[in-house]
């Protein structure tokens, strides 16, 4: 037991907290973007797993690691595009229209996967990303060697945070998607085309998500099972309410639960005698407990889950 | 003043319908620059829907549209508001957690980083301009509806808008607000811009005005110079007959109180307060009207009322027994008829049919259910009853409501709460958004309901209508009631100091 | 220029409602060409094979109500959920909840009267479902969590729950796999057509399909979710115990999810093992949807969906396309029956300029 306040234990767990955290900061920022415009994008979990899919198959095919990630972007920004088709322009219901694309989506993935693959005995693997290490950061004591050693999509991941809280609320766009978000009526008014901004913003969420599935499959393991994903898009959603919709915060939810991911895989290896399934739930209930405290003073963006059409007033 | 070379906008054979209502029919308007037009009509006739075409808002299904000789194409208020043409419409644009600078500048910054020093610095070069002060970096939500409305307007001068559409302007504002903004608009067109000033208060309309334009049931029955006419012609012209509403109130002795409200202090949605420690009282026959600008108050007391908001403190009676608040049930039980204000969000299931709106209340009496089974026999009945009764004009009970008339959704509300013969009504902003026809009859009903012996409580920003119904008058202003006067002997100014804050 | 408007339509006349649907599994069914094609499966063939494999003999056609009766329940209790605007995609969890509870009754019953095993384990697995269900609906009413989150988040919970026993108390003595021991005779669903698997949980849910439909429409408690999933504040001006109504559709969701795992446990598998449910909760939203939150369209959809998963098994073993097929199918029907549903309300207006 006393391994756990080891070193290399707290070292390993830091390492492993980024890496688990990674693919849900990446679904937890393209979901951000997604509702900060208005739409709640339930097709999430789908995304991510054509994400994982796509990458995989690309990397398989061509060898190169970071076209599969270019791969899975692509395919990520399709099928935002398609939830854009559905909810936006058509203003079907937010729920149901993403629900459909996850449903669709991992249906296609599972398609094409059995299609390229049939069903081998031995999974198909590929070469993974290594982890990089960076030259000066990693000489911080503690902490350094373990949290700067990394894979590159995490370091990425990083860099996006600050980035995306620039763009929502340093920019010009920014504050058009976050007017859009919480009086598309008003936005709207005032000559911003709303219909577009949805759409880019569930395109470029769309991107992120299928990244952070592609990172399963490419870093975190080197195959392509078919529960990769195993609700991480729906803890995304989580995490988006828990950070009361800023990239910031839902990233240290993010942490959080990369946090007791990591600890769930270390503490077996101690061999603490709590029976392994137990901790799998511990980051779903906590992500519920997190919930509860959070949801009383969410900030919701007012316009989520309004389709938006100027025809509806009769005079 | 008005200038006559080209019209700054010339709106030609304009119709626009909607499914199965023409909202517009070949409507040919025009727009001077330096003039102040008025576009005069009651609820429904088509102003809105007129301006919002103008607006880019909507697309005409005929016509065509010049903006200063240019034919237009006008597809979004983009397109318009690149043209100088700039609407203010009723229901506020802005987002109220957000700064004012915010609001103003989205979507017309340049570049890719939001530049807020100089949008600042324009902002407040404005602002000197025509004397609309208000603090760039306060969030919306704090400030007053009138204030709202001059960063709306300051939107509009911040993108260069010279034809500037404002649409029932007034309606939420104190009469001290009113004069300052008709200050405003008339140094807006000193420079040469024209305001479109949609209405249907016809005095504002005499006063502020160049030029009125007087639709009805979607068409152009008539345009005046503004001198050159007066209320009564235009208030003909407006209902196409002869304005008649004669109400008729019957002397009615003093009678019991129905309803003691005492101390009664509440929080509005925000946590700030929204009443403070009010007493009232109303009695049977009578009609206490309670007059004031939204968001003084009014819609949380009547949520205290109709059970779907709890305050802090105080108590209230009805029939001398204790209200149990915060239960709607509780609300309806004390045979209170409720009609809120938003019939439409609150009141109404628009999805629903007709029929199944009729029940809500009574759904789980012994007459139409049985052990949990609804027994639609007698639910039709009670249904087709109650449409007979209130005249609703329906296809049917289950027409669905949505497909109904703002009059005839209030008629629904109506029947549904005073067809148990309520011995207090609450009624919060009845004849809002409706007719004159829909209004007159509202107005007849509930004096019947006064002379059956129910106590009234109007709660109406409509002065004119409060004058009209009301046998005591009082005035809520900031959650106090400021003070009250006999309905047959108040004078306006009294009523319009208190409306501003002004006691005694 | 080209642009696009979509504004609101007259009404369509009352058979739109029967013919919408219809047309919309045609046209998801001439899609699916696409993937067939794409999978290098012949055509003709393909479909020859789907249809025959769901419908051509005497077994297929009672294993196609086999594979229905599942997705029947869960799309009942996804769309009675939905119907009150409790949107419940937890009905995986609470399948798996049901089909939990049926096991530990199943297993343990040996001593009891044999006529009362069966009861006790169905109402016993309803009931689970609804609790798992109304964990959620709690959390919605009390605390104002949303409710998409908190029922997909508890899926995962009940998952692992399900894995801790089947580790642990529940697993069959002397194995190595996390499966429970098998239920004892009493608590098997009895088959009802010889040679098949035709079994009695496939009349519950026929028997679901009436009972809910009753309750919608005629009774007060319908009623009441009808007013809660159209205006829940104008329900709550009326008077309507808002809170309660939600409870008690949750309880009944869960419930009927909770019907499907005990059927999936005491009619097919015996016992209780990780796989027994392949997403029927997660597919019953699909259904739900697809019927238009309907008794009558659910059992139609449940129907398609059945001759569909059925169906694909024998395809694929006869001309190579994956069964996965079932799945992309399931995502097409859906969109394909969302835009049909549009266009009942709308129509697009194009304009040239």
């Amino acid at each position: 037991m006393s391994e756990i306040f080891d070193i290399a234990f707290i070292s390993g767990l830091i390492g492993a907290t980024m890496r688990m955290a990674t693919p849900i900061i990446f679904a937890t920022l393209g979901e951000i973007l997604s509702e900060r415009a208005g739409v709640l994008n339930l097709g999430i979990e789908g995304i991510m797993l054509m994400g994982a899919m796509t990458g995989f198959l690309f990397t398989f095919s061509t060898g190169s690691i970071w076209f599969g990630v270019f791969a899975a972007a692509c395919v990520g920004m399709l099928l935002g595009l398609l939830m854009a088709l559905l909810s936006v322009n058509l203003g079907l219901s937010q729920h149901v229209s993403g629900l459909g694309i996850t449903l669709f989506a991992t249906g296609l993935a599972m398609f094409i996967y059995r299609l390229h693959f049939g069903s081998p005995t031995v999974p198909p693997i590929v070469e993974p990303f290594k982890q990089v290490t960076l030259p000066v950061l990693c000489k911080i004591p503690l902490i350094g060697p373990a949290l700067f050693t990394q894979y590159s999509l995490t370091y990425i991941a990083w860099l996006l945070v600050p980035a995306m809280s620039i763009l929502l609320y340093k920019t010009n766009i920014g504050l058009k998607i976050r007017t859009v978000g919480e009086n598309p009526v008003g936005a709207d008014t005032v000559g911003v085309n709303v219909t577009l901004t949805r759409t880019l913003c569930l395109v470029f969420g769309g991107a992120l998500m299928g990244i952070g599935g592609a990172f399963l499959t490419l870093a975190h393991q080197n195959m392509f099972l078919i529960d990769v994903i195993g609700g991480r898009g729906w803890v995304a959603i989580a995490m988006v309410i828990f950070g009361n919709w800023d990239p910031l915060k839902g990233t240290i939810g993010a942490l959080i639960f990369g946090f007791m991911d990591g600890l769930q895989l270390r503490l077996q290896s101690v061999g603490l005698v709590i029976p392994f399934h137990i901790f799998l739930m511990i980051p779903y209930l906590l992500t519920i407990v997190a919930l509860i405290g959070v949801s009383r003073r969410a900030a919701v963006p007012a316009g989520l889950l309004k389709p938006y059409r100027r025809e509806e007033k009769g005079g | 003043m008005a200038n006559n070379d080209q019209p700054a906008v010339r709106m030609s054979s304009v119709t626009k319908r909607f499914l199965d209502v023409t909202a517009n029919k070949d409507v040919s308007f025009s727009l001077y620059s330096g003039e102040i037009c008025a576009l005069l009509g009651e609820n429904g006739a088509g102003k809105t829907t007129l301006m919002n075409i103008l607006f880019g808002y909507y697309t005409c299904d005929e016509g065509e549209i010049f903006i200063r000789g240019k034919k237009a194409d006008l597809s979004s208020p983009k397109d318009a508001i690149s043209r100088g043409v700039g609407m203010i419409h009723q229901h506020f644009a802005l987002v109220p957690s957000q700064t004012v600078l915010e609001n103003i500048i989205v979507g017309a910054g340049s570049g890719i980083f939001l530049n807020l020093k100089s949008a600042r610095r324009e902002l407040l070069g404005l602002q000197e301009r025509f004397g609309l002060k208000i603090d760039p970096d306060t969030r919306v939500w704090t400030l007053s509806v009138g204030e709202q409305q001059k960063v709306e307007i300051l939107k509009a001068l911040y993108r260069d808008v010279d034809i500037l559409i404002m649409d029932e302007p007034t309606a939420v504002l104190a009469p001290a607000e009113t004069v300052e903004l008709f200050n405003t608009l008339r140094s807006l067109v000193k420079e040469g811009r024209s305001v479109v000033f949609i209405s249907h208060k016809l005095n504002e309309v005499m006063d502020i005005s160049d030029r009125i334009v007087v639709l009805r049931s979607g068409q152009v029955v008539a345009e005046r110079q503004t001198a050159e006419t007066n209320a009564r012609e235009l208030a003909n012209l407006m209902v196409g007959r002869e304005l008649l509403e004669t109400i008729e109130k019957k002397e009615l002795p003093a009678a019991e109180p129905v309803l003691r409200i005492k101390s009664l202090s509440a929080l509005n949605d925000k946590k700030l307060a929204a009443l403070k420690s009010v007493d009232l009282i109303v009695r049977q026959n009578e009609i206490l009207g309670m007059a004031g600008i939204s968001g003084n108050g009014q819609k949380e007391l009547s949520e205290v009322l109709f059970g779907i908001r709890s305050p802090t403190d105080g108590f209230i009676q009805i029939n001398d027994k204790p209200l149990k608040f915060g239960s709607p049930t509780a609300s309806i039980k004390s045979h209170m008829g409720r009609i809120p204000e938003d019939r439409i969000d609150t009141g109404l299931l628009m999805d629903l049919s007709v029929e199944e709106n009729l029940i809500l209340e009574n759904h789980s009496s012994d007459d139409l259910q049985h052990y949990g089974l609804m027994r639609s026999k007698n639910i039709q009945q009670f249904s087709d009853d109650l449409i007979n009764r209130y005249n609703i004009k329906t296809a049917g009970g289950d027409a669905v409501t949505k497909s109904l008339s703002g009059g005839n959704l209030q008629k629904v509300m109506l029947a549904r709460e005073l067809a148990g013969e309520p011995s207090l009504i609450i009624a919060s902003q009845p004849t809002r958004g409706l007719d004159v026809g829909a209004m007159e009859y509202i107005h007849q009903r509930l004096l019947q309901e006064r002379e059956r012996g129910a106590g009234i409580l109007l709660i109406s920003e409509d002065l004119d209508e409060i004058l009209a119904l009301s046998d005591r008058i009082v005035v809520l202003f900031e959650g106090e009631i400021m003070g009250e006067a006999p309905g047959a002997t108040a004078s306006r100014e009294q009523i319009g100091l208190w409306m501003s804050g002004v006691k005694a | 220029m080209i642009r696009f408007r979509i504004i609101k339509r007259e009404p369509l006349p009352g058979w739109a409602k029967v013919v919408i649907p219809i047309a919309a599994i045609v046209v998801t069914l001439i899609l699916s060409a696409i993937p067939i094609l794409l999978a290098g499966g012949h055509l003709w063939k393909s479909y020859f094979y789907l249809f025959h494999g769901a419908l051509g003999t005497r077994y297929n056609l009672l294993e196609t109500f086999v594979k229905a009766s599942p997705l029947l329940l869960t799309g009942l209790a996804v769309a009675f959920a939905f119907r009150a605007k409790f949107w419940n995609i937890g009905a995986e969890g609470q399948l798996l909840a049901g089909a939990l509870t049926a096991t530990v009754f199943g297993v343990h019953m040996g001593s009891f009267p044999a006529f009362l095993v069966l009861p006790t384990v169905i109402i016993a697995g309803f009931l689970a479902g609804g609790l798992w269900a109304s964990i959620p609906a709690l959390l919605k009413t009390k605390l104002k969590v949303d409710d998409v989150v908190s029922t997909l988040l508890l899926n995962y919970v009940m998952v692992h729950i399900m894995g801790a026993l089947l580790f642990g108390p529940l697993q069959q003595p002397g194995s190595s796999w996390p499966r429970s021991s098998a239920i004892i005779e009493a608590a098997c669903y009895p088959i009802l057509m010889a040679r098949s698997r035709f079994h009695m949980g496939i009349i519950i849910s026929f028997a679901a399909v009436l009972i809910i439909w009753f309750i919608n429409k005629k009774t007060t408690f319908g009623y009441r979710a009808k007013a809660v999933g159209t205006n829940i504040r104008a329900a709550h001006f009326g008077g309507i115990n808002t809170t309660s109504v939600i409870l008690w559709t949750a309880l009944i969701s869960g419930g009927l999810a909770g019907l499907a795992g005990v059927g999936e446990l005491c009619a097919l598998q015996y016992r209780l093992i990780m796989d027994i449910s392949p997403g029927y909760g997660y597919s019953g939203i699909v259904i739900a949807m697809l019927g238009n939150l309907h008794p009558v369209g659910v059992l139609f959809s449940s129907l398609f969906f059945s001759v569909i998963i059925v169906g694909a098994q024998t395809m694929s073993r006869m001309t190579g396309v994956p069964t996965y097929i079932a799945e992309v199918i399931q995502g097409m029907a859906l969109m394909v029956m969302l835009i049909f549903l549009l266009f009942t309300e709308y129509k697009i207006r194009v304009k040239r300029k």
